[in-house]
This record gives C-alpha cells, sequence and structure tokens, in this order.
C-alpha cells in the first residue's frame, strides 16, 4: 500500500520504513494488517486524472441555451396569461422575449454543433431515452408556436391565429422551461446526476424568475403585475430548490460552492433575491425600480445556469467525486468489500505461508 | 463478442495502442511528455482508442508476487538464473534486499467497454451510436452530429470528441475487421496475450479460472472488473483481470448506466413543468379574484 506520493504539490505522505523483508512471513502479515494502517477515507486515482471525459461543450453555447430555453419557455406560459386576461402590453413584451429567446438558444445550439446541417440529423429518429432527442422536437414544436405568437402580435395580422399560437405556445412552454434538466442530469456528471430530483425545480424557478424579470423590464408597471409576482414565486422557488439539492447532494455538492461555479451560484442567489425583493416592494410604483428589479432577475437566472453548467464541469474534472461516493456505494452494498475478492482461496494460501 | 484483458501479464508495451492507430487510421494525438509518469497517452479520447496505463507503487518487491504467477512446474519457484550475460550488478545488490527501493509497476489496456446497457447509444439523439450483430457499439461517423451528448453519459471515459472535425469517436472493436473474420488489431499485436477476444461467455469462464490459478498462487490482489451481467451497466463487453482496486487504473468502482435513473428524472421534470404552468396561472388568477 503506498504511504507516500510525489505530486504536483510535493511529496505528500511518510515513506514507509525499511522493515519489509522480501518473501518473509512478515510481509504478508504487514499485508494482512494494511487496510487497517491506511485511513478508510483515503481516496485513490490514476495520477489524479478524471475518471470522465470532460463535457465537451461550450459554456457560452449550452449554459446560455439552458438559460435562454428557461426563459423562453416560461415567458410564454405568462404571455399567454396576459392575452387572456387582457394585458396586451405585457402579453406582446412575453411574446417577442419569447421568440427572441427561444431563436437565440437555438442558434447557441447549432453554433455548438458547428455546422446548422448537422441539426437535422436530431430529427432522425424520436428517443424517449435521449433528452437532447426529446429537446430537440419540443424545439420543433415550439419555435413555430413562439414564432407565430410573436409575429401576429408584433404586425396585428390574423389575430386568431395569433391567439391559437399564443395559447400553444404557453401549453408547451414548461416543457421547454423543464426538459433542460434531465438534459444535463441524464449524464455520468456526478454534479449534475446527483440533483436529478431538484434540478428541474430549480430550472423552472429560475425561468419563471427570468420572465417575470422580462415582463418587469418591458411592460408598464400598471400591467406588469402578474410578472412581478411571477418573479418572486421564481425567485423563491430557485432558491429553495437550489438549497435542497445541495443538502442532498452530500460531497458532490462541493462544486456547487468552489471555484467559477460557486462565485456564479453566489452571485445568482444575490441578484435573484434583491430582484425579487425590489420587485415586489418597488416593481409596482417606480417603473425605474421594476425595470433594474427584472434586469438583476434575468442576470440571477443566467448566473444560475452558468454557474450549474461549471459545476458540473468541475466536478467532472475532479476523479473525487467520481470514485468516493461510488467506493462507498459499494461498501454499503457489501458487494465488493475493500479486502481482495474470494477469500476462500486467500486462506488456502495463508497456511503453505505460515 | 468482447474482450477479456488480463492485466497480470500486460507488459505495457503499448502495441495495442499502436496497433488500434495503424488499423483505424487514427490521427496523432500530440507528442507530449505528460511529466506524470511513463505513460504519455494519459487516458482515452477520440484519438486514443486503447490507453496503457502504468501505475507507479511504492509497495515492497515482496508484494510484486511476480513470481507466484509463474507455473510450479517450471521449477526454482521464481528464482533468478544466471544466464552468464554480462551486465551490472542489481540495483541494491550490494546493499542487500532490504536497501532495494519499495517499487512495482501495474499495466493495463484499457479500451471502450461496450457496454450491454450503453449510456452513450441511449443519450445519442440522432441514432447515429448502434449495437452491431456481435454485441459490441459503434458510431456511424457520417450520422454523428457532433453534439457531444455521448461524452458526458459514459460513466468510464471513452468516447470523446475530436477537436477538429467535432465528431465523437471511439473503439469499433475493430467492425471492419470481425466482418471479415479477423481478430481486432490490438488483440492481435498484444505479444503476451494480455488481451483476449472471443465470446463472452468462454472468456469469462476463462478469466475465472485465471483469477483462482493466481489466488492458488498466492496473489489474492487478483480481482475481475466488469464481468458481472448483473452490474450497473449490464455487463462489460470488455472486462479486466486488475491486480488493484479500479480506481488505481482509472476505472470507476461501480459504474452505473446514466440512463437507469431515467424514468425517475423525467417524473421530476414533469412535476416541475406543472409546477410553472400552475404557478405562472396563479399569478393571473390571484389578481382577478
Amino acid at each position: 500500500m503506498s504511504t507516500s506520493d510525489v505530486t504536483k504539490q510535493g511529496m505528500r505522505g511518510a515513506r514507509p520504513g525499511r522493515e519489509a523483508l522480501t518473501g518473509s512471513k512478515r510481509v504478508r502479515r504487514r499485508r494482512g494488517d494494511r487496510h487497517a494502517m491506511v485511513p478508510e477515507a483515503e481516496f485513490r486515482s490514476y495520477y489524479g486524472k478524471p475518471v470522465l471525459n470532460q463535457v465537451p461543450w461550450a459554456a457560452t453555447d449550452i449554459a446560455g441555451y439552458l438559460f435562454l430555453g428557461g426563459l423562453a419557455g416560461a415567458s410564454s406560459v405568462l404571455a399567454a396569461g396576459a392575452e387572456l386576461t387582457g394585458r396586451p402590453d405585457l402579453a406582446r413584451a412575453m411574446k417577442v422575449g419569447a421568440l427572441g429567446a427561444i431563436s437565440g438558444s437555438v442558434v447557441a445550439l447549432v453554433h455548438d454543433l458547428g455546422r446548422p446541417a448537422r441539426f437535422v440529423n436530431m430529427l432522425r429518429v424520436c428517443k424517449p431515452s435521449s433528452p437532447m432527442s426529446m429537446g430537440s422536437w419540443l424545439l420543433a414544436g415550439y419555435g413555430p408556436l413562439a414564432g407565430a405568437a410573436a409575429a401576429t402580435s408584433v404586425t396585428g395580422l390574423f389575430p386568431r391565429l395569433g391567439t391559437a399560437a399564443t395559447l400553444g405556445a404557453g401549453l408547451v412552454g414548461p416543457a421547454v422551461a423543464s426538459y433542460t434538466a434531465p438534459l444535463i442530469c441524464d449524464t455520468a456528471v456526478p454534479s449534475w446526476h446527483e440533483g436529478y430530483r431538484q434540478m428541474p425545480f430549480v430550472f423552472v424557478g429560475s425561468g419563471a424568475a427570468a420572465a417575470g424579470g422580462l415582463g418587469m423590464l418591458a411592460a408598464p408597471v400598471g400591467q406588469a403585475g402578474p410578472a412581478r409576482r411571477a418573479a418572486v414565486l421564481g425567485a423563491g422557488l430557485e432558491l429553495a430548490a437550489t438549497e435542497l439539492m445541495e443538502r442532498r447532494m452530500g460531497m458532490v455538492a462541493e462544486p456547487y460552492r468552489t471555484g467559477r461555479a460557486g462565485a456564479l451560484m453566489r452571485a445568482a442567489k444575490t441578484l435573484t433575491a434583491a430582484g425579487a425583493v425590489g420587485g415586489a416592494l418597488l416593481g409596482g410604483r417606480s417603473r425605474l425600480a421594476s425595470a433594474l428589479s427584472g434586469a438583476a432577475l434575468i442576470a440571477g437566472s443566467a448566473c444560475t445556469r452558468f454557474g450549474v453548467f461549471h459545476a458540473g464541469v468541475q466536478s467532472a474534472a475532479d476523479p473525487k467525486y467520481t470514485v468516493v461516493p461510488q467506493r462507498e456505494r459499494v461498501r454499503e452494498s457489501g458487494l465488493i468489500s475493500d479486502q481482495p475478492k474470494v477469500p476462500k482461496a486467500r486462506e488456502a494460501s495463508e497456511p503453505a505461508a505460515g | 463478442m468482447g474482450f477479456f484483458t488480463d492485466t497480470s501479464v500486460c507488459i505495457g508495451c503499448k502495441a495495442c495502442e499502436v496497433a488500434c492507430k495503424e488499423w483505424n487510421m487514427i490521427p496523432e494525438d500530440g507528442l507530449n511528455f505528460t511529466g506524470m509518469s511513463y505513460d504519455n497517452s494519459e487516458g482515452l479520447s477520440a484519438d486514443t482508442w486503447r490507453h496503457v496505463a502504468f501505475i507507479e507503487q511504492r509497495l515492497p518487491l515482496g508484494e510484486q508476487e511476480t513470481s507466484g504467477a509463474r507455473p510450479a512446474s517450471a521449477g526454482g519457484g521464481g528464482a533468478p538464473v544466471d544466464l552468464g550475460m554480462p551486465s551490472f550488478d542489481l540495483p541494491g545488490a550490494q546493499t542487500g534486499e532490504a536497501e532495494r527501493g519499495d517499487f512495482r509497476w501495474l499495466m493495463s489496456s484499457d479500451v471502450c467497454k461496450h457496454c450491454t446497457h450503453a449510456a452513450c447509444l441511449d443519450v445519442c439523439p440522432t441514432g447515429s451510436l448502434f449495437r452491431t450483430e456481435y454485441g459490441t457499439v459503434v458510431v456511424q461517423e457520417d450520422i454523428c452530429n457532433g453534439c457531444g451528448y455521448c461524452v458526458p453519459a459514459c460513466p468510464y471515459g471513452v468516447i470523446d470528441k475530436r477537436e477538429d472535425d467535432g465528431r465523437v469517436w471511439k473503439c469499433t472493436l475493430c467492425y471492419d475487421r470481425l466482418g471479415d473474420g479477423l481478430e481486432p488489431a490490438c488483440a492481435k499485436a498484444c505479444p503476451t496475450d494480455s488481451i483476449q477476444f472471443g465470446d463472452l461467455d468462454e472468456l469469462r469462464e476463462r478469466a475465472a479460472g485465471r483469477v483462482e490459478r493466481l489466488h492458488e498462487e498466492g496473489i489474492t490482489s487478483a480481482r475481475l472488473y466488469g464481468d458481472d451481467p448483473d452490474d450497473g451497466v449490464g455487463g462489460a463487453g470488455a472486462f479486466f483481470l486488475l491486480l488493484d482496486e479500479p480506481e488505481v487504473y482509472g476505472l470507476p468502482p461501480d459504474p452505473v448506466v446514466t440512463t437507469r435513473d431515467l424514468p425517475d428524472i423525467w417524473k421530476h421534470a414533469g412535476v416541475a413543468a406543472l409546477t410553472l404552468l400552475a404557478g405562472l396561472t396563479a399569478t393571473f388568477v390571484r389578481r382577478r379574484g
């Protein structure tokens, strides 16, 4: 058992003594209780190299895609609500916002693929086992609806078609806002996969907060009431779900608190909380306060997605987050003990040695 | 069909890495010195489909256990035989055995596991990854659109995206050679038969015999990895005989196919979507009421 290692940070651990004699009985005894000498928590890896290959996605493309998808989906729901309750200015702002956001997310996706023609390959199959395949079909259905809703709203043409498209987009919107959570959680990346129960709620909360922020930013104060409530509701859900997720994850939550991901998550919490509180208290009175709160909420939502993205990247880069939880799982299940397998053969060899 | 890699006889010659590159015409992946060990290819990637790990361990020579691996019938019990070759003294020969450095090397040729429940295949949104008639997992390179979803989905860190063409690549288990009745290039090139190719059931039988044999010889650290059809990936199409814990070789201790939780994942996402719809609807309803 290795007790010392030369690492980039210098020497780790102490060199073992020289009492071991090659081939002697004492060596065997030493091996027998070596597990007692090595601390259980010691984590081993192949020169600290990651077990997983790194996520090949560019942060601006895919984290941006996650953010814009959430913003678009939740905006469409608000747009449908505003349309039905007679708030034309809010409805128009949300429809245009949804179209802008979903267009941006498709551009980000295609940019990440490299060539536009490659997106067509996504529509070769329809696989429920692949959240990305499901997402492609969702986008293919939602995109035209959001486009028709925004176009009819801006031009004033075909109002009935516009209403139908607005309601359709509003119904598909929640799926667009939430499917990105399965997209990243259905991977082997520890800090994403472990959070799969709470991640959809983090994402829809974040999407609602961003859409509410957009409504506060773009619509007149008098019509932005639902947007303010959506922002408060979304921010509350996002903050609560994030907190719960980090608590439930155990050590795999560490990447959410350290490095770039930690900074982004802290910024997200501050911006989201400030935007929600500011919007709730002052948003109804001042146009400026409403716009500022809205901007803070949108920025907070973006920070959440980038933070989640980077936390996954950080967790995949460190073999600790892959090995330690799996090792614990193995130990708990008792399928494979830390002792070498097949103790029968070991017993058989011991008397011969003694 | 699959691989059984018996790392106890791997000599780290990297012939498999080279044969794989040659046969599959894989581009060069950087002639760099990593400085971490004699292993300069580091791990599996888009341009390294076989990777030989070099594990340096500070273990007493007595634990190297190589002598035990020799057949008892060969005689001598593993004691070195003087061949009369001109040579320097063995390191530490003057000072005695106790002064020699504690050191052993483990070598292991890693490869795509061709999982029975393959996460890369499950999550591929284009159907580019498919299961062949040999039970292996292969990427159709003309269909792969470079979304890269399979890369973080693989619990072993095998499949990877090639920088310059943006598509993903991995071991095909020499699909083209199998069709012609040939064994994969790496297995063909392996000088010690550390890499064995064949029917998985037969290989598992052979592997179990080998482990038993090693245990009888006193090498109790020998264990099989990836051979169990009931494990998290439904049994790997490439399994290994290891002499230490899997993580020491850069392998995950208990890999699970990422899509195992997918029904639960979809369920949570569905509830979240309904929560969003209900919550945002409520923001309007409350105003009216």
